[in-house]
């Protein structure tokens, strides 16, 4: 059971206070677009080993979704942030590259 | 034969005399005795049957690993299966039954099972799989099925409680040997918060058995002191008779307390499971010996030589009067000594080792036991209990040397750690060839949140093998601990032992090395599924490399016991045969709970009525007073209907739709989700969430909506009011409240984050009142305070005011297709305003009428229900509801997906109304043949029903259903066929059966 500090209420919330939302930073895709790249909006999810950048919300708490960056190997947390945005902020990715140097938002994306 | 002994029994209270019941036999033992301990000191070494071959087994071991005594406990509400002879603590009337044989233990049918075994060689579960269809139907299945399961399923409901308790500690100490004890005292003294737990009812672990001195005293005398400082340590909670269950991610743990197993006459919970999140645990599980693989090694009275150690030590029990001890390493020479010293005999020991073993083996010597190095098991003789062996030497195939008569035996085939806590949560593992076992790898445990490592092994868990070294290492555990929680290491020696050196361990998998298949084939395992050295030769030999492959063909370590016996023997012959080295096969995986727990436990109180929180309406006690039958909706109850005296169900729901349709109803709709949306943006916001306009509502209008989710299915419906210029009323499903509240939020915070909207649940703020019937104005007129004319308040719009005094908000739509006002007033004023209804409507013959009413009373007007006409892979083109699919929006929730080629199908079932040709009911789900059969084979369907009922209204069957072409084919007469082997036949035709000009609700 994962113990995840919520950004909004800076609660550190058991993993029974949160509901998993799957995978971070998906791109919406609506009229318009092509057949493939729908489906791959609804359907294709990325699975790593590794550092991963997902969805949660504090479910039974205040309320808010938020992205949690961390391992699904060692379940080391590199930190929590808000959902409201597009990308990963800096210091995040700062602590996910302290430990893994080679990883790289673009390249996380590019691999889902 | 197995016996009390006059010495030892350090465990026991001689003074106190229990009696028991086995197998419906009236026995005495002695307070402090386990079950195990007492049947042997009744001489019952004949304990059950064995999974597969039903064959005789006694009991093996001493403690939590034990295979074979597992019996049926208890009666009645407080039946329980396959308890754990060696881990049930024995108390006045206990009564046990021993399993999986019949008719009787001594006498057996189903150990023809044995005789036909080379028959059922490994895999003869999966080879039946493999087999033709009828062979599995009639042959495999119904054997099988004879067969499985080891105690009986309790029949009575669970008549004792089970609670959780919840603690928060620096230090989770899980093992009270003197290993968890001294890693306790130091984190304790450091100033952590600890919490120390032990599975027996007993500290010390097996020390005191060994005779082990600490710090110049006995072991049990240490252990009494070092409790003592524990348990005058404010910051340290101690807890014996509670297992370390599961270690899981981030220093979370589940601890098992079992408070009234021993003494069930007490009033409090049965079992208690304790949910721990610890900032560092300490396993100091221990080791559990291994047996050694000789034929005929599963023959009762073959037993742990560490188990022998014990029976006479802590419960004065001799498993044999003459037993053989056989051996790979120093430690079964404590096993002898301890006999000999009893005044028992050991006819000899049996070292697998050419050169022999070190200082205990030269003790042994000294009291005159015959040691033959070099030397193995032949084979064991006996049938129900062991009558002799045959020795051999341990270099060859087995000729037999010598027969020496006995009738136990002890054996040691080493000793590995309990790793199974540090692997729960990713601690890796590292082969030890001098062991020759699997010890924690230090360098890899378990990660936190932090990455920081969470778990350190204590003891003998870590590989520590003597209690210099334990003493040592369990004290470095707690001080690390500690000082990883932010607190200074205590200056604390670790406490002195002697330290050992023994002759070194021979790693010996089977016995003679050179065993032909005859032997192999008589090799235990693992003893409760009854799989033997050669099944997992056969396994590897059939290409079952993978050791995950080879446990599931084989079944080893999959019964209850979950292989603590079996795992490393397993792997050393699958290793063997693979010619792989025994660290490259690797082990299965661990998972918790470390021994079974009980289901109460893991339920906890959370059963009956504590079982989910009821959400009642504020009309919920005026139903149960007046007839309600109550059916779950949600979380709600809701009444089904209102029976009256002398009613059925179907009287009350068929009077209670007349009564609606031909004066006043009045619904309890209180339930209907209400969500508020209101911001700058609410109305470019609902416009994505509902697939038909409401930007463009007009104030004081109602309008019907559609949710859909992204994936184009139907999700949701309801209808929204717009209450002025930013705010809109959303009303949702009975079941959809909380979901779509949530569902709301989702899309808001991570899509549209940037639009000024805010949204609330204000379901449970207002009751709702729906008064429904040719009567509702005029009994709202009756009650006064607001102008309900079809002019001041036309259909499909609303008003706020008060009715009868009361504050309302009153909607002029309608569910039923009559003239139907909904009010919703403030939940603390809403059983007044029902009352009133009902007094005013008294003249109307106002009828409450329930969820079925409302069903039939919907159907009849071929109104749509989420649930029944979709079910998550409908989309509102299914339903006809095109109309209701804006046309003037770019985007909404579900409109790309519904463009997708599988949703534009011309070939998709559409909704249309079924009526039968002979005026009966359809069943609920039937499904409307057409020609031909597919590439099953089995018959093509066409459609089916979603929704049907008696309509007391028409005295006919109506149903709605989706069929293939539908609405294209009016008239046309279609096939159900029945359960029963007939079938019925129904007329196509158009949804809207009462009504269809809408007249009775526009007035």
């Amino acid at each position: 059971m994962l113990i995840l500090e919520c950004p909004y209420c800076g609660i550190h919330a058991e993993e029974t206070e949160l509901h998993a939302g799957g995978q971070a930073h998906i791109k919406r895709e609506t009229v318009g677009a092509d057949d493939a790249a729908f489906e791959a909006y609804l359907f294709t999810r990325a699975n790593p080993r590794g550092v991963h950048l997902e969805r949660w919300r504090h479910v039974n708490g205040c309320g808010k979704w938020f992205h949690a960056a961390r391992s699904t190997t060692t379940l080391e947390v590199f930190g929590t942030y808000p959902a409201q945005t597009l990308t990963p902020p800096d210091d995040i990715r700062a602590a996910i590259t302290a430990k893994h140097p080679d990883w790289s938002f673009e390249g996380w994306q590019g691999a889902t | 034969m197995s016996t009390r002994l006059s010495t030892g029994g350090r465990l026991l209270d001689k003074t106190k005399q229990v009696t028991f019941q086995f197998n419906g036999r009236r026995l005495r033992g002695l307070q402090g005795d386990t079950l195990a301990s007492a049947l042997l000191a009744n001489d019952q070494m004949l304990m059950g049957r064995s999974f597969k071959y039903h064959r005789p087994r006694g009991v093996v071991a001493s403690g939590a690993e034990e295979p074979n005594g597992l019996v049926n406990l208890g009666r009645g509400g407080t039946f329980e299966p396959n308890a754990r002879v060696t881990t049930t603590e024995l108390f006045d009337g206990l009564t046990a039954e021993s399993q999986n044989h019949w008719p009787s233990l001594d006498f057996d049918v189903g150990v023809l099972n044995n005789y036909a075994s080379r028959f059922m060689p490994a895999g003869f579960y999966y080879k039946t799989f493999m087999a033709p269809a009828p062979a599995w139907k009639h042959l495999f299945e119904p054997l099988i099925r004879r067969a499985a399961g080891l105690g009986k399923a309790p029949k009575d409901r669970d008549a004792d409680r089970y609670e959780h308790f919840y603690a928060f500690v620096d230090v989770l100490v899980i093992g009270g040997g003197i290993a968890g004890l001294q890693g306790a005292r130091a984190a304790g003294q450091a100033g952590a918060k600890v919490m120390l737990v032990e599975q027996t009812a007993h500290w010390g672990g097996r020390a005191p058995v060994d005779g082990v001195e600490i710090d110049g005293q006995p072991a049990d005398a240490w252990v009494k002191n070092t409790l003592q400082q524990l348990e005058n340590m404010d910051n340290v909670t101690i807890r014996s008779r509670t297992m370390g269950a599961g270690v899981y991610d981030h220093g979370y743990a589940l601890a098992y307390e079992r408070l009234t197993d021993h003494a069930p006459a007490q009033d409090i919970p049965r079992h208690r499971l304790w949910r721990i999140r610890a900032g560092q645990i300490i396993t100091a599980t221990g080791a559990i010996e291994r047996p050694l693989a000789f034929a005929g090694n599963d023959i009762p009275g073959v037993m742990l030589a560490s188990a022998v150690r014990d029976y006479a030590v802590n419960f004065a029990v001799s498993p044999g009067d003459r037993t053989v001890v056989v051996t790979n390493n120093d430690d079964a020479y404590r096993t002898a000594i301890t006999l000999k010293q009893a005044g028992l005999e050991i006819p000899v020991i049996l070292d697998a080792r050419p050169n022999g073993g070190g200082a205990l083996a030269d003790q042994a010597r000294a009291l005159g036991v015959r040691v033959e190095n070099g030397k193995a098991i032949a084979s064991v003789k006996g049938g129900k209990r062991v009558t002799a062996v045959d020795i051999c030497a341990q270099a060859g195939e087995g000729s037999v040397l010598e027969t020496i008569d006995c009738d136990a035996v002890a054996m040691s085939g080493g000793w590995s750690p309990v790793v199974h806590l540090w692997s729960h949560c990713g601690g890796k593992l590292l082969w030890d060839e001098g062991e020759a076992h699997f010890r924690p790898n230090p360098d890899a445990a378990p990660k936190g949140a932090q990455g920081q490592d969470f778990v350190i092994t204590a003891g003998i868990a870590s590989g520590a093998m003597d209690s210099a070294a334990v003493l040592a290492d369990a004290t470095q555990a707690g001080k690390t601990a500690a000082v990883r929680m932010g607190h200074i290491a205590p200056d604390m020696a670790a406490p002195k032992a002697d330290a050992e050196e023994p002759a070194p361990l021979l790693p010996v998998w089977k016995m003679p090395q050179g065993a032909g298949y005859k032997l192999r084939s008589k090799m235990w395992l693992d003893f409760q599924n009854d799989v033997k050295v050669s099944d997992v030769q056969l396994a590897a030999q059939e290409g079952y490399e993978s050791v995950e492959h080879t446990k599931r063909y084989t079944t080893i370590g999959m019964a209850t016991d979950q292989g603590k016996l079996s795992n490393i023997n397993g792997l050393a012959i699958l290793a063997d045969s693979l010619n792989e080295a025994i660290p490259a096969v690797g082990t299965t995986t661990f998972r918790p709970p470390y021994t079974p727990i009980s289901m109460g436990s893991i339920g906890g109180d959370a059963s009956g009525d504590l079982f989910q929180p009821v959400n009642q309406t504020p009309l919920h006690q005026w139903g149960s007073d007046n007839g309600a039958y109550w059916e779950p909706v949600g979380h709600w109850r809701r009444a089904y209907c209102y029976q009256r005296d002398g009613e059925t169900v179907e009287q009350a729901v068929h009077r209670e739709v007349l009564a609606t349709r031909n004066s006043l109803g009045l619904l309890d709709a209180s339930t209907l989700g209400k969500i508020i949306v209101k911001g700058p943006d609410a109305g470019k916001f609902l416009d994505m969430m509902y697939t038909n306009m409401m930007s463009n509502l007009k104030q004081g209008k109602c309008r019907y909506g559609l949710m859909c989710t992204e994936n184009g299915f139907l999700t949701d419906d309801g209808v929204v009011a717009r209450i002025d210029e930013d705010t809109w009323l959303c009303h949702t499903t009975t079941g959809g409240a909380a979901r779509i509240h949530a569902h709301m939020e989702e899309w808001l915070q991570t899509e549209w984050w940037d639009w000024k909207v805010y949204t609330v649940n204000a379901t449970e703020q207002y009751g709702q009142i729906a008064v429904v019937g040719p009567n509702a104005r005029a009994v709202l007129e009756k009650l006064g305070g607001m102008d309900v004319s079809k002019e001041a308040l036309g259909f499909m719009e609303w008003k706020e005011g008060q009715i009868g005094g009361f504050d309302a908000r009153v909607f002029r739509i309608s569910f039923s297709g009559e003239l139907s006002f909904e009010i919703a007033v403030p939940a603390s004023q809403t059983r007044a305003f029902w009352d009133a209804l009902h007094a005013a409507g008294a003249e109307f013959d106002a009828t409450a009428y329930g969820t079925e009413a409302l069903h039939i009373l919907r159907a009849e007007k071929g109104f749509i229900m989420i649930g029944d006409e979709t079910d998550g892979t409908i989309i509102p083109q299914d339903l006809g509801l095109h109309w209701a699919l804006s046309k003037k929006k770019d985007d909404y929730l579900g409109k790309r997906a519904q463009q997708r080629i599988h949703m534009t199908d011309p070939d998709r079932w559409q909704l249309v109304g079924l009526e039968t040709t002979d005026g009966s009911t359809l069943p609920d789900g039937a499904y409307a043949v057409a020609e031909g059969v597919n590439a099953n084979g089995q018959r093509n369907t066409q459609g089916r029903v979603t929704s049907t009922y008696h309509s007391p209204t028409l005295g006919k069957g109506i149903a709605m259903g989706l069929v293939w072409n539908g609405p294209e084919r009016m008239g046309e007469v279609i096939n159900f066929p029945m359960l029963d082997g007939t079938s019925k036949t129904a007329k196509i035709v158009s949804p809207v059966f009462y009504d269809p000009e809408g007249k009775k609700q526009n007035v």
